[in-house]
């Protein structure tokens, strides 16, 4: 009596630690979201959850029930029947049912997911090894978004802020009370966009446009935060989404902000930058955008990402390097970052790379060769 | 019949081979299945150092002991080792030992053939695990090994892994085609198709399986080499091809291969759940008729791994169907293990304890698998640590617990000695405790949002992901204990009897323990 009684004890102790842990959110439950999408999938997910606990109370609270009551040490004998057509039909029949009557909200849930027709804003999402460009179709904005979490807080040497690895240069912005649709590509290998907040996750595939939308209520303007969520190289899990939800009257006035911005990086470019001013650019941009892959010392990685110090186009052939950030290499990680860098970026960091580590060529490349070179 | 010899070598030229050419050149059922047995032994250990190098390295946010880079080549040698070289192998080294004894036959039908499937593995994993120290290291691109990340992007190993997956796919063929044929031609005389103990359905029904879907493998990564080498364009969006066709052929394979692995394991706990119940198998022919059911189901449910590549609508919902129809002969079986029990006379022996930690946690698996079957919720689940916690639910203490069960069952009936039933007891226990800390975890921060595959990863995941690496070394460490039971009852123990357990019912159990070198040189009669 007693081992029974301490049983039931703590298994109620158990369920009650279990529910408030549920409760508390400790991040151990799947995001109810945002959005009306999101609500139904978490509903679905509750649902399927509390029948699986159903039946597994049912077949396991048999089993233990067995395996207390039918032991031989307490002197069971056992029967020998090996058949019961009535149980065999039972547990066929019900199970299907049950199936059945989850199968039909999750049918309807997944019309409404795909319904992403009278879209009212279209914004193509391109991932590229390790990054997303966002492109605002219509409005003439379009812009890069890269990790802004340092390389110092990932390897420990210095303070990880609240949203490691979570937070990123440039948020995209859209509209709430608006149905957004997302046009999803990759420019080389496959990776996954996906915002749990908003329940989007769709793979962005070279040679494929993938559709997904979201709808984010007036009234949760806020920042969403996501990751790359498909195996996509070396810095696949840096890549994150953070996306600004924000009222219409604010994305408007975003919208015109970042086509003044534009219009102002092209008038830089015309302006005179000195050696020092481009050396401390170009560091700015090659630790950001470049040391991933190679080095933060130049060093270079492995066999796939060739090494800046020494190598013979950084040292020599100033032609090949600016033709290689603006256009990349095919059929290699290197992409072109010519979209991605304003004029003035790319002639610092080419110049950067010249110079530093002992490099030392001298050699200065403006943004108005990077003009030239574009054409 | 009744004599039992002490050691192989007393049978004179009915014996094996002294020395090492005994292992090299044998031909017998048992020596093929010991080796295998040993090597996929040995795959889980490598495997296991791996995953301890990724949960070691996911202790702590930040990147403390490994780089990015060989994070990845961990992740995908892990899970090709694992699969290809641990849980494969075993099974077949059961099949190895248990199908002639089962079905009563001297030997397997094609014992060359069966010696060569064997010898081409070390060559496969030596292979493979040998890129890990070329210059360009070990394949990283995941053990689905999705294109273009594995074509045009690869590191110039991928060569080397396209030759050893070859080299796998072929020793697995050739081991599939021998049991079929074993099945087919040497059961003994009345032994029907019905009469079939239920470890040798569930193989024969998997050799189909592999038979099947193996070539399939092969052709995929030809294409792949072809793409690499000979400037084809399968998978290369660029030049006109389909990323998304390598995840239909590759989960063409994958899917019916999941079942590859877990098929055997409902056989051994078909056998183990009976024996300690001491009660006959409830349901014989549902269980039958389930195992084939899920064998033709695995081949119209490939897509529900592509819930999130933007199929369209009509096919989303048919994969999401099929899918949750898989859990109908699922549950048959799991309702049939705890009805064999119900009513028995049980013990717990240390087969018995990881048979029923088999029906609890492949359950709790398979709620996790029905859960990822409904296509709206899989939006959230897809490529989470949720996923993560699914597979390794059906596989460790699915898939591993049946082998290590099966191990610890017919373990005296190979070598003639019990195993320490305290220390196998022991064993069971830490595996037991070990593999929930590492696994059950993991369903809550894939839900929270961490997503499969990254090396580093947000703050708010990281106390659970403690717990998990805690947990992997226990479960790690105590498979050594593993190996010292099994050295040890190979050299000394309790004399086992013919029948080894009370409750024993099987043609196996007529033989002596050990088992003589040749099976049944004589064929038994069956009822």
């Amino acid at each position: 009596m007693k081992i029974r009684t301490w049983l039931s004890l703590s298994s109620i102790a158990l369920l009650l630690s279990l529910s408030s842990i549920v409760k508390a959110e400790w991040g151990v439950n799947m995001t109810e979201g945002v959005t009306e999408i999101s609500q139904s999938i978490y509903d679905l997910h509750m649902l399927i959850f509390w029948i699986c606990v159903g039946i597994g109370v049912v077949v396991f609270g048999v089993m233990f029930y067995v395996m207390f009551k039918h032991r031989k040490s307490k002197g069971a004998v056992a029967a020998q029947f090996d058949e019961s057509v009535t149980l065999e039909w039972l547990w066929t029949v019900i199970p299907t049912i049950i199936l059945i009557a989850m199968a039909v909200p999750a049918t309807k849930t997944l019309v409404e997911m795909y319904d992403a027709s009278d879209a009212q804003v279209d914004i193509k999402i391109t991932g590229y090894q390790w990054k997303w460009q966002y492109d605002y179709l219509g409005e003439d904005v379009s812009f890069f978004s890269n990790l802004s979490t340092s390389r110092d807080a990932v390897y420990n040497k210095e303070e990880k802020g609240e949203n490691y690895l979570l937070e990123v240069d440039k948020e995209v912005v859209i509209p709430t009370g608006q149905k957004v649709r997302f046009l999803i590509t990759s420019n080389d290998v496959i990776h996954a966009w996906w915002v749990p907040e908003f329940a989007v996750k769709k793979d962005a595939i070279p040679g494929y446009v993938n559709e997904s939308w979201v709808n984010v209520p007036v009234g949760q303007e806020g920042v969403y935060r996501g990751q790359c969520a498909e195996l996509c190289g070396v810095d696949h899990g840096f890549m994150p989404i953070v996306v600004r939800a924000v009222s219409q009257s604010d994305y408007a006035t975003w919208l015109d902000e970042q086509r003044a911005e534009k219009e102002a990086a092209a008038l830089a470019a015309l302006g005179d930058y000195s050696f020092d001013e481009l050396m401390t650019t170009g560091a700015e941009v090659y630790a950001g955008r470049c040391a991933a892959c190679h080095g933060q010392n130049g060093e270079g990685m492995g066999s796939m990402f060739p090494p800046m110090v020494g190598s013979d186009i950084v040292l020599n052939d100033v032609d090949k390097h600016i033709d290689i950030l603006i256009n990349g290499v095919a059929g290699s990680a290197m992409q072109s970052f010519a979209e991605q860098l304003t004029d003035v970026e790319i002639a610092a960091v080419i110049t950067y790379e010249r110079n530093a580590w002992g490099n030392d060529t001298g050699d200065i490349v403006t943004p108005r060769d990077i003009i030239d070179a574009r054409q | 019949m009744t004599t039992t010899t002490a050691a192989h070598d007393d049978h004179g030229h009915h014996g094996p081979a002294k020395g090492i050419m005994r292992w090299i050149l044998t031909t017998n059922h048992k020596d093929i299945g010991t080796m295998y047995l040993w090597f996929s032994f040995i795959m889980l250990l490598t495997g296991g150092v791996m995953a301890l190098i990724i949960r070691a390295e996911l202790f702590q946010p930040g990147m403390q002991l490994i780089e990015p880079e060989f994070f990845n080549q961990m992740t995908t040698m892990h899970g090709l080792i694992m699969v290809f070289g641990a849980i494969m192998p075993a099974f077949v080294g059961l099949a190895n030992w248990m199908v002639p004894m089962m079905v009563g036959a001297p030997d397997m039908a094609l014992p060359r053939m069966n010696n060569l499937s064997f010898w081409i593995l070390p060559f496969a994993f030596g292979m493979l695990l040998l890129t890990l120290f070329s210059e360009a290291g070990a394949p990283n691109f995941g053990w689905t090994f999705y294109a273009p990340l594995s074509t045009t992007y690869a590191p110039s190993s991928v060569t080397y892994f396209i030759f050893g997956v070859h080299l796998m796919g072929i020793s697995s063929i050739m081991g599939a085609i021998n049991i079929v044929a074993t099945i087919l031609n040497m059961r003994a005389p009345g032994m029907t198709y019905m009469k079939m103990p239920l470890f040798v359905w569930t193989w024969f029904i998997t050799a189909y399986l592999l038979i099947a879907v193996m070539p399939v493998l092969a052709g995929v990564v030809t294409m792949m080499l072809m793409d690499i080498h000979f400037g084809t364009s399968f998978f290369n969006a660029a030049g006109g091809g389909d990323p998304v066709l390598f995840q239909h052929l590759f989960w063409f394979f994958g899917h019916p291969e999941v079942y590859i692995m877990i098929l055997p394991a409902f056989g051994i706990v078909s056998h183990i759940i009976p024996t300690f119940s001491r009660k006959p198998l409830f349901g014989y022919s549902s269980m039958v008729y389930a195992t084939a059911s899920i064998a033709f189901l695995s081949f119209i449910v490939w897509a529900h791994h592509m819930f999130t590549v933007g199929l369209p609508l009509v096919t989303e919902l048919f994969f999401m169907y099929a899918t949750m129809v898989i859990a109908i002969p699922t549950g048959v079986k799991v309702f049939n293990w705890v009805s064999t029990m119900f009513q028995g006379s049980l013990t717990f022996e240390t087969p018995m304890l990881f048979a029923i930690a088999f029906v609890i946690l492949f359950t709790i698996g398979g709620f996790s698998g029905l859960m990822l079957a409904i296509a709206p919720a899989d939006f959230q689940y897809h490529d989470t640590y949720f996923v993560v916690a699914h597979f390794h639910y059906v596989l460790v203490p699915g898939a591993l617990f049946a082998i290590i069960a099966g191990v610890y069952f017919w373990l005296p009936k190979w070598c003639g000695n019990y195993y320490d039933e305290f220390l196998g007891k022991l064993h069971f226990w830490l595996s037991f405790i070990g593999v929930n800390i590492t696994f059950f975890p993991m369903h809550f921060i894939g839900l929270a949002g961490m997503p499969r595959r990254i090396p580093d990863y947000a703050l708010q995941f990281a106390d659970f992901n403690a717990v998990a690496s805690v947990g992997a070394f226990i479960f790690g460490f105590s498979q050594l204990l593993f190996l010292y039971i099994v050295i040890k009852t190979i050299r000394s123990g309790k004399q086992a009897t013919p029948e080894v357990w009370e409750g024993a019912d099987g043609l196996e159990w007529t033989l002596p323990s050990p088992a003589p070198y040749h099976s049944f040189s004589e064929p038994p009669q069956v009822k």
